[in-house]
């Protein structure tokens, strides 16, 4: 008998689900027309596209031309950075745009924010966060001053699955901006872990811009939106033949455009019958891990994502045990710094306090679709004997006061 | 509450192709075998040091920076070579594969002599293991110190002082054991920034401490060698 494989690394992508890649199929070969051309062919890709644009707008509670396609989460959030910084800091003069984020966002929003800081265009506020990974509103909002322009807050966290309070500061940012009589500042969120798992409603978080991928939700690879509400300027990064209302020019990515939107009403649909389902999952996988002596739970309790469990098991080094935890058909990934393309381990991790000796030791494990209990309960049984064996080869014997805080 | 350790972009400049060259990502089935069945590693310390009561014992790295070994050899006192070595590594794959690699070589056939051990270069290590991904290559430098630390132990505990080896150089982060010797090669090797140091030494990363030092030193061998 083959060993069944148990992928448990959703948050870094997910299979494309067949009904999505069915959907995707005809406008390959045959509505393979470019939008912009006025012939049949091109016309009926033009609706396509429009129909697909309708349908995420619809679920977003959106309007259907606050919705610009893009080739991903990266490019969203650098357009939604990039693209208000670029816009607005005329109208903000003589300050410098200022920015407020969090210590654990996603690299492709911490990355462009830092360029622009090293580029003297903006001021950049990095608000911390508290030992479950979580920003507080009232200190998002503390950070604000009269010449921040954008406050951008993930909705939910990929490497730990804490849920950030987003409808709150939207909240905050409403009342502010409303007693200053100011548009400034906009809320960007990076919803691309949260897609599948929360609701997405932009009047309900008062987001003025929010990232979304296909990728992470049963859907194709290079494809995103950034929601940019109605009135909102964006200078674009790409320029051409002015699609996407001259905010993301370049051909649009029908089949992909399709995929997303086939992706994305599955994922709604089925969001909280699979919520509840891996809720259930999750639960019994992070009780069964933190059996082994030595281990901690990064991240909120509670207040996270469904399908996101996250664990430092002391004296061992997280890449040795996704290699091994990989030899047994399971895979899964690691903040430790030697498998990711920095010196530092997670800057997630390192944000929750944690030790640089607990971070390296951490391995993360997202379910989905394909997730079962016989899965979960097989990650149980195998874990413990990797640890053991790492740890019998390791040197280290660390207190449990590594947990606890910061040792540097 | 504590602060937010990112602060600093290393992305967005200009930079040539290439700053990921190198072998990429994938283990070879060498380092795969040694990192899966490790030879040689310490598994009961008790037993071993009821056989070998004179084993001595090198420690480097930390578990800080991500990698930490422990190397304990025991010597025939008449014809200097290692009988038998042993270790632990705290590590990734290739920190695990490296030392694993290093105990065969040094105890291959009727084991090296401590001067032949002394010699062995963190190359020839990757060698036998049929290469390492570029950023990988500090692990083998840490196993190399680990086994002279554990050469030097071994004089000591024969006083045989004058035979020690200090590391040319300063030690200038004692986590790492990274000296300004280190830091000089790796300038030389075309490491300009802080970043390419720290990519190649590891130095200043479980200890932040030393990192005003060693920007020094950086600032000082790129005077000395390229001017700027």
């Amino acid at each position: 008998m083959t060993k069944r494989l148990i992928y448990l690394d959703h948050a870094s992508t997910t299979p494309t689900d067949p009904r999505v890649v069915e959907a995707m199929l005809p406008y390959f070969t045959e509505t393979f027309g470019n939008p912009s051309s006025f012939h049949s062919v091109g016309m009926e890709a033009k609706k396509a596209v429009a129909e697909a644009r309708k349908s995420i707008a619809q679920r977003l509670n959106a309007q259907e031309d606050a919705i610009i396609f893009t080739g991903g989460g990266t490019e969203s959030n650098t357009l939604a950075i990039q693209g208000i910084v670029r816009a607005h800091r005329a109208a903000i003069a003589p300050a410098k745009p200022h920015v407020v984020t969090s210590a654990v966002e996603h690299h492709a929003v911490l990355e462009p924010l830092l360029a622009l800081k090293k580029a003297g265009e903006i001021d950049l506020t990095i608000v911390p966060v508290d030992a479950f990974g979580m920003v507080s509103g009232k200190e998002v909002l503390a950070a604000v001053t009269d010449a921040t322009i954008l406050v951008t807050i993930m909705m939910a966290n990929n490497e730990i699955g804490t849920i950030q309070p987003i409808a709150d500061i939207g909240r905050g940012l409403l009342a502010r901006r409303k007693e200053r009589k100011t548009v400034y500042p906009y809320l960007h969120t990076d919803a691309c872990q949260a897609a599948g798992f929360l609701s997405l409603d932009v009047e309900k978080t008062h987001v003025d811009l929010l990232t979304l991928n296909a990728s992470k939700i049963y859907g194709p690879k290079g494809i995103g939106l950034l929601f940019v509400r109605r009135g909102v300027k964006v200078s674009p990064i790409m320029i051409g033949g002015g699609q996407e209302r001259g905010i993301r020019s370049g051909t649009e990515n029908v089949p992909g455009i399709i995929g997303f939107a086939k992706a994305f009403a599955l994922v709604s649909e089925e969001r909280e019958a699979e919520s509840a389902r891996l809720t259930v999952l999750r639960d019994r996988l992070v009780e069964g891990l933190l059996a082994i002596p030595k281990s901690r739970l990064n991240g909120h309790p509670t207040e996270r994502l469904p399908n996101s469990a996250n664990v430092s098991f002391l004296d061992i080094e997280g890449e040795a045990a996704v290699l091994y935890l990989d030899a047994e058909g399971i895979m899964a990934s690691t903040g430790s710094a030697c498998a990711s393309t920095s010196l530092d381990p997670s800057h997630v991790i390192l944000a929750t306090g944690l030790s640089y000796e607990a971070a390296h030791g951490s391995i993360r494990f997202t379910l989905g679709h394909a997730t079962t209990a016989e899965d979960v309960e097989r990650v149980i049984a195998v874990m413990p004997g990797i640890v053991e064996r790492l740890r019998r080869i390791s040197p280290v014997n660390l207190d449990m006061k590594y947990f606890e805080k910061t040792t540097v | 509450m504590i602060n937010p350790p990112t602060t600093t972009s290393t992305q967005g400049d200009v930079t040539g192709a290439g700053t990921q060259t190198g072998k990429g990502w994938f283990y070879t089935d060498t380092v795969k075998d040694h990192f899966f069945h490790p030879k040689n590693f310490m598994d009961d310390e008790a037993v071993y040091r009821a056989q070998f009561p004179d084993a001595a014992v090198g420690m480097v790295g930390s578990p800080a920076c991500g990698d930490a070994m422990k190397i304990w050899i025991a010597v025939d006192p008449e014809t200097r070579r290692i009988k038998d070595l042993k270790w632990k590594t705290f590590g990734c794959a290739s920190a695990i594969a490296s030392t694993s690699m290093m105990s065969v070589i040094v105890t291959e056939g009727e084991g090296k002599t401590l001067e032949e051990a002394r010699a062995l270069r963190p190359q020839d290590i990757m060698e036998r293991l049929g290469g390492l991904p570029a950023r990988k290559v500090h692990c083998s430098v840490l196993g190399d110190k680990a086994l002279r630390a554990a050469i030097n132990d071994w004089y000591r505990k024969q006083g045989e002082t004058e035979n020690i080896e200090i590391e040319h150089g300063r030690v200038i982060d004692p986590e790492t054991k990274v000296t300004d010797h280190d830091i000089e090669e790796a300038v030389l090797d075309g490491c300009d920034t802080l970043e390419k140091v720290q990519a190649k030494l590891k130095v200043g990363i479980g200890n932040p401490a030393c990192v005003p030092e060693v920007e020094n030193l950086i600032r000082f061998y790129k005077e000395k060698y390229f001017g700027a």
